[in-house]
């Protein structure tokens, strides 16, 4: 009986840390997505509205605006670095010389906070001292109105993010490479493989469990993404860049509805665990099925 | 027309080199082996061959085309691996296609051609799974499937058998033999194991220390070897190596050393006459030492350490003075730990070698 015990009482301690530490804030943040609380107000003060909040979300169009720039930020900039990350992996996976300078070099930027990045890209995109538009006039050409059109505005956002953590796509992908297995390339090359075929058929497809972690933990991150648009933009102009983080903190912040900013970053909460509930489903189920007819095969 | 040319093939590492001007032909059709201890340069050889590695200098030719600046896809060959290199994200029928689909066939010709090699391999049934839902044997099957599929003049094999288990092993080296017999194709084997290159090869090459020390057939290697490394590393259980020097004693010719005399038959007598260094090894297999009689003139004494039962044959350890022998004999023979017993080599199982250059005399 206590030897049974014994290893729960261990773990006890810790499970029960790392319960309340994880789950306390969750659950509070649900509870207060079903009230009408303003941040004056004590919790146990605020009315119980049941899942008005969620409903009412999505009459707001400013709500529903923000979600369309979230996705389109979200799916741009996963996209671009994605190809420019995984690309300049396949690029760069060879041994020449100065390539680990390079590659220091190389991720030099995912190790900025945020909002320095954000800060030093504001000042590169100033409509007359920032160095864009300076090389621009320069070359005799117009300047662009990088944060103050509503389509530059979000693009020159989404150019600071790719600048930002490409680097980690490229790291990731360049470690997934690596560990290739080397003969497999060559019974590939025997094969006639070319070196697009190679990429093609080979690398990629073997990349693939590592790219889409790699892809799911960006998307994690840039449906999360706050500081350099708060910097850069804070939103404007109009709504043209206010995603999803910022407008939650201005509903909770400004607009003191935090039963609304909980309900929206629960949407965003119960979209982001679909997403990583099917990807490890799908990657568990494929590693059942090959455990189970490898073990089959060794036996037979 | 020899099918492989290697010319003074030379591959250097930096200011390392490894294989030294090695030259080479083999014969269509051929199963030739590169067979050596770890490091031998037989693999890079092989690889060089395949076009994985670059060649430092020298050329090679494949039907009296120079290859060396060739791609892999241009020498017509096909490989297959120690680790069987499949892709691990086919299943095995994409496997043993990729090339045929690099080449964009004809479907109907490419699921002709992977079942009739799957058929051959016994892989009907697993043409669905991926690798790594196979067995050892099964991927081993896939690896040659894959090269089979290919029309390839020649296969290039890397040390294929190494990573399976010893019974499988045996039974792999038999389906290979049969394999090499049914699709005659020239062959190029790299193994590590004697015992391989001796029942695969129909041209065995020696390697050590990045260069060829023999080449010949498996009996001509065990017959006659020409050097005291070719001698030690062909044939198990090893030869026997004793210090010697030569004696003129009237007309006979005798090797004399520290715990044994013998007479050396007349062939050998005039080649050791001719050379002109005393000081030479004397080598015996252990199957060539025949139990003679206690009164026996021209014999070894040798005192029995161990005896090892292998079956209808026994290996004995025995003590000759300071010397180590061991002795291949029937089971059936009565042997006690302990004893004294005369041995005597067979009239041609004598080989001597010159101490300072290894060389056989």
């Amino acid at each position: 009986m206590s030897r049974r015990l014994t290893p729960y009482l261990f773990m006890a301690p810790a499970v029960l840390v790392l319960g309340v530490a994880l789950l306390y804030p969750i659950g509070y943040m649900i509870y207060a997505s079903f009230l009408d609380w303003n941040p004056s107000q004590r919790i146990g003060q605020a009315e119980f509205v049941g899942l008005r909040n969620y409903t009412w979300l999505w009459s707001d169009g400013a709500f529903r605006e923000s979600l369309a720039v979230t996705l389109k930020f979200a799916f741009f900039v996963v996209s671009l670095e994605m190809i420019i990350g995984v690309g300049l992996a396949l690029l760069l996976d060879r041994n020449i010389r100065g390539m680990t300078a390079l590659r220091t070099i190389f991720i030099l930027p995912m190790m900025i906070a945020p909002i320095v990045v954000g800060l030093v890209w504001r000042y590169m995109y100033h409509p007359t001292v920032g160095i864009f538009n300076k090389t621009l006039n320069a070359l005799g050409l117009e300047s662009v109105p990088w944060l103050s059109d509503s389509f530059w505005a979000l693009t020159s956002i989404i150019i600071a993010d790719i600048w930002q953590w490409t680097p980690f796509i490229f790291i990731l992908s360049l470690a997934a490479l690596q560990s290739l297995p080397r003969s497999a390339l060559e019974a590939a090359r025997i094969d006639g493989a070319s070196g697009w075929d190679q990429i093609w058929h080979i690398k990629l497809p073997l990349m693939m469990p590592v790219l889409i972690v790699t892809c799911l933990l960006r998307l994690i991150d840039a449906f999360k993404v706050l500081e350099v648009v708060l910097v850069m933009t804070n939103g404007g102009p109009g709504l043209s860049t206010e995603i999803m983080a910022l407008r939650i903190s201005r509903t909770a912040s400004e607009f003191r509805e935090l039963g609304v900013a909980a309900a929206m970053s629960n949407y965003l909460l119960i979209f982001l665990m679909v997403l990583t509930v099917i990807m490890f489903t799908y990657t568990k189920l494929s590693e059942a099925r090959t455990a189970r007819l490898r073990q089959a095969a060794e036996e037979g | 027309m020899p099918k492989i040319r290697l010319e003074k093939l030379v591959k250097r590492y930096g200011s390392l080199q490894v294989i030294h001007e090695i030259d080479l032909e083999t014969d269509n059709n051929e199963f030739t082996v590169l067979v050596g201890p770890s490091g031998c340069g037989k693999s890079t050889t092989l690889r060089m061959i395949a076009g994985l590695e670059t060649v430092s200098d020298g050329e090679i030719y494949i039907d009296d085309r120079p290859v060396s600046r060739l791609e892999p896809k241009e020498r017509d060959i096909a490989m297959v691996f120690q680790d069987y290199a499949l892709y691990p994200h086919m299943n095995v029928a994409r496997n043993m296609s990729f090339a045929l689909r690099l080449e964009k066939r004809p479907r109907k010709e490419i699921a002709q051609k992977v079942g009739e090699v799957a058929e051959m391999l016994g892989l009907e049934k697993f043409l669905d799974r991926k690798p790594a839902e196979l067995s050892g044997g099964q991927r081993q099957r896939v690896a040659m499937g894959r090269a089979l599929t290919r029309d390839a003049s020649t296969f290039l094999f890397d040390e294929p058998l190494s990573n399976l288990d010893a019974k499988l092993r045996g039974q792999m080296r038999a389906e290979l033999a049969l394999m090499s017999q049914q699709v005659k194709k020239s062959m190029i084997y790299v193994t590590h194991d004697q015992v391989e290159a001796m029942t695969l090869g129909q041209r065995i090459v020696v390697m050590q220390d990045g260069h060829i020390r023999q080449q010949g057939t498996a009996e001509e290697l065990f017959k006659r070897p020409n050097s005291r490394f070719v001698a030690g590393f062909i044939g198990s259980p090893p030869m026997n190596f004793l210090d010697g020097s030569l004696v003129q004693e009237g007309d006979s010719t005798r090797v004399i050393g520290d715990g044994f005399n013998l007479p050396l038959p007349p062939e050998l007598a005039a080649r050791a006459n001719a050379h002109g260094s005393q000081d030479v090894v004397l080598g015996m297999r252990p199957s060539d030492l025949l139990p003679v009689g206690k009164h026996k003139d021209d014999a070894l004494d040798l005192y029995v350490l161990v005896s090892e039962y292998i079956g209808a044959q026994s290996v004995l350890l025995t003590e000759c003075g300071p010397n180590k022998i061991s002795v291949e004999m029937k089971s059936s023979a009565p042997v006690a730990l302990g004893e004294t017993l005369k041995f005597a080599p067979a009239p041609d199982g004598m080989h001597l070698f010159d101490r300072e250059t290894e060389l056989a005399i």
